[in-house]
């Protein structure tokens, strides 16, 4: 006789038959159709397409943003916990609320508020081409418009972790005549390394893949402003579709190293990371 | 001797939780099932209540294998450690709960249901709070719903897991006496579980005492106390005064 | 003894804690904010207005820019629901059964989050384009998918699955199963108890996971662009609109269309927030 709480074998097996079905068919693949098409015409051909000099600045451009917006967020990342987990204020809530602000925004629109503050019609647009400064359809758009999509990631995964956490240790240290900066590096930093690194691994991870945003801020200049998803789309558009998934299997195996990643550090860690995401 | 259970083991991968326990009881006996954590209390009730499979054994009631119903379908009134109240539901229809899935055949008219449900909480002294859900009561006041949820069913026997683990002392002395004065009005056969002796000893007309999957001793609590069988016995009861003496009595009044 | 000089109020308003820091961090915090979120935000808000009520009105009631709000809300809709019903069902599966395998598949509900939307979107139209693996037996069967509002739809249950999944998982890992145990006790069968029991328990969970799903969804570009098809009026998505109005310069255009999905935006998470305080109030 079965458990009152176990599900008859039937309904077991028709669930776990969905279950399979449902990701082979919407998430497994499309994976494996990236792989493939790549090879479809041999690793070779696949490797010249991602020698292409259009394709390697691509890469260089994508490796250059995250290498930018990735400690700028962190340090964000953690001034923002820092503040709302050690301190109580008014206005705590909304500071909260505005953190979480980019995930709810189209990356469209992401892209979209930069135009126009420093696009040619932009707030500060003219007087940005008087003095010669690029921003849109240059770097330091592509840079901005990353910035704004990947700035909640690591605050997020720390801001619930060091409330939990608490003040005690800190106070501690303080007590004992740890400066501020010694606290963070020896009492804190400790405590959310875990949680720290895979924030960061999330964050690196937008940041190189973002699409929608970068599309609208950099004006696809071919080995210029291409990121590797805008290269993706450029070489679809042309109809070099083995180019275009040689290009979009790299960011898919960065996508799966993300993931593996992520799966070891929530199996580790589970605790240190308050694995237990509140969205 | 209505309620008989014999040689029940149950094993949980290589930890036996059960070796081999048979006892017997009344009609509306109150038993309790004594023990150390660990010693198998909690896993013999779960096999009564059907939440459990023993591996080997048997057990009938009333001239019933119970063991072969499953346990929709023995109307054992089972009352958790934790409660388990329905937290979306009303206190209300907490304890309307077991009448309102029976086959339509089976089911009383919903008026029918709406008395039985008062008189319930008038029962168990919650005559008010039937709007109420389960977050907005106190950990007693949440007790006494469970357990007038498990009588909605009018269940042939009650059984109760460390009913009174979770509440404070005070708490605990009152339902202790509350439940008691139930159990004489009712005349059901209740078996609850628990591992403070003084509870078991006061409440119940027959105490078992168990310890690593085993039955150490089983008999009226006046007898566990006066002539514990085995060290064990001896030892878990010996709390009170009472016990001590008797222990140091033993070498001669046996000899 | 002297007493003290600042009541102590006050002495909280200055330094809120014991610990350091406290000007320096929210002042980073703050700067940050609103240079990368605030400022660029107030753009957005105000360039529309600089047509006017009526331009603005006039500028999202265009026919087209109707259809691609249309076609952006109501997919979003339809894949939520798609995943509401079948994310359920995955969630369930993968926090109470076993079977081989599980580890992979479970992992792989996090895919939608870590691959950068073009991949996906290159990927979903080569799978269901007329010669693409699922594509052409499905044309055999007379169903076409790519380049319609249904390969919409499909990319949209890609994007939408690990909300709803991820949502739930930890609430029904959390559900003692005491509550089923109370259940079948009582004479409920399975069905009943899942029914009565346990679905009530998991509606909130559900209801926010499809929430976000949903609002990630509306805003979508990247996975649809390739499998969309793009026709004006037809399988036109709105971010795709505001991109083609600024590349026709018609800021204010794109910026109306572009405040029109910010305060859906807005009104989702509100709505879902409002939502959770409620059902928090009555528990």
């Amino acid at each position: 006789m079965r458990r009152p709480t176990d599900d008859s074998l039937f309904t077991r097996g028709l669930l776990i038959a969905i279950t399979v079905g449902y990701i082979g068919l919407f998430l497994f693949l499309p994976l494996l159709t990236v792989f493939s098409s790549a090879l479809a015409k041999g690793l070779q051909v696949a490797l010249d397409a991602l020698r292409d000099p259009d394709a390697l600045s691509a890469v260089r451009l994508t490796l250059i943003v995250a290498a930018i917006a990735v400690p700028f967020n962190l340090a964000f990342g953690i001034c923002a916990a820092w503040v709302v987990s050690k301190y109580d204020f008014r206005g705590k809530s909304l500071l909260i609320s505005l953190i979480d602000l980019p995930f709810s925004v189209s990356p469209v629109v992401s892209g979209l508020i930069y135009v126009l503050m420093f696009g040619l019609q932009g707030w500060i647009g003219p007087w940005l081409r008087d003095h010669d400064i690029r921003i849109i359809f240059a770097l330091p758009g592509i840079v901005l418009a990353t910035i704004f999509v990947t700035f909640p990631f690591v605050a997020r995964e720390l801001i619930p972790l060091m409330t939990d956490q608490g003040r005690d240790e800190e106070e501690a240290a303080v007590s004992l005549g740890a400066s501020g900066f010694q606290t963070f590096l020896r009492v804190t930093l400790p405590n959310i390394k875990w949680a720290l690194l895979y924030g960061v691994l999330l964050c690196n991870a937008r940041a190189m893949g973002e699409f929608g945003a970068v599309s609208v801020v950099s004006g696809h200049i071919r080995g210029l402003t291409n990121t590797m998803p805008l290269h993706v789309e450029v070489l679809y558009n042309d109809y070099q579709y083995v180019g275009a998934f040689a290009v979009a299997s790299l960011l898919a195996l960065l996508a799966i190293v993300t993931l593996v990643l992520k799966s070891l550090l929530e199996w580790r860690f589970a605790d240190e990371i308050a694995a237990t995401h509140r969205h | 001797m209505s309620l008989i259970a014999e040689s029940l083991a149950k094993q949980f991968g290589n930890f036996p939780a059960l070796k081999g326990v048979s006892f017997a009881a009344p009609t509306g006996a109150f038993v309790a099932l004594l023990g150390p954590s660990g010693s198998g209390k909690t896993t013999l009730l779960r096999i009564l209540g059907g939440l459990e499979f023993a591996d080997t054994g048997r057990v009938s009631f009333e001239n019933e294998d119970w063991l072969a119903k499953p346990a929709r379908e023995r109307r054992a009134g089972f009352v958790f450690q934790q409660y388990a109240l329905f937290r979306h539901m009303t206190v209300e229809k907490n304890i309307a709960f077991g009448l309102n899935v029976r086959p339509r055949k089976q089911r009383p008219p919903r008026a029918e249901i709406a008395r039985r449900v008062r008189d319930l909480l008038a029962l168990v002294q919650l005559d008010d709070l039937g709007q109420r859900y389960p977050s907005q009561l106190s950990g007693g006041q949440r007790q006494r719903v469970a357990l007038a949820r498990a009588l909605a069913i009018e269940p042939r026997m009650l059984l109760l897991d460390e009913p009174f683990g979770a509440l404070d002392a005070k708490v605990r002395k009152d339902l202790r006496v509350w439940l008691k004065g139930l159990h004489e009005k009712l005349g059901l056969t209740t078996i609850f579980v628990t591992h403070d002796q003084d509870e078991a000893l006061e409440m119940a007309d027959t105490v078992a005492v168990l310890n690593e999957g085993r039955i150490e001793q089983i008999g009226a609590p006046k007898d566990l106390r006066s002539h514990p069988a085995t060290p064990f016995v001896a030892d878990f009861l010996g709390g009170t005064p009472a016990t001590a003496s008797v222990i140091a009595l033993k070498p001669r009044t046996l000899g | 003894m002297s007493s003290v000089a600042i009541p102590s109020r006050f002495a909280r308003l200055r330094n809120p804690s014991a610990l350091p820091g406290f000007g320096l961090t929210l002042g980073f915090t703050l700067f940050y904010l609103s240079a990368i979120v605030l400022l660029p935000l107030t753009a957005l808000l105000l360039k529309p207005w600089t047509m006017g009520w009526d331009g603005f009105v006039a500028a999202i009631t265009e026919p087209r820019v109707l259809a691609s709000l249309k076609l952006s809300f109501g997919g979003a809709a339809i894949a939520a629901l798609v995943n509401a019903v079948f994310g359920l069902i995955v969630a369930w599966a993968l926090t109470r059964y076993r079977f081989p395998g599980k580890r992979l598949f479970d992992a792989l509900v996090d895919l939608p989050f870590a691959l950068p939307t073009a991949v996906a979107g290159i990927a979903l139209s080569a799978l269901y384009a007329p010669n693409g693996w699922l594509g052409g037996p499905l044309s055999l069967l007379g169903v076409k998918i790519a380049f319609t509002p249904a390969g919409v739809i499909v990319a949209l249950i890609f994007i939408g699955l690990p909300f709803v999944v991820r949502t739930l998982q930890p609430v029904i890992a959390d559900m003692s199963e005491e509550a089923e145990e109370a259940a079948a006790t009582l004479g409920a069968t399975r069905w009943q108890t899942l029914r009565r029991v346990v679905l009530p328990a998991l509606t909130p969970a559900l209801v926010t996971g499809t929430g976000l799903a949903f609002a990630r969804a509306v805003g979508e570009y990247g996975s649809l662009i390739f499998i969309a098809g793009n026709l004006p009026m037809k399988s036109e998505i709105a971010p795709l609109l505001i991109i083609i109005k600024l590349q026709q310069y018609d800021y204010t255009g794109a910026a109306a269309i572009g405040l029109v999905m910010l305060a859906a935006s807005f009104v989702i998470i509100l709505a879902l927030n409002l939502f959770q305080s409620l059902l928090a109030a009555r528990r």
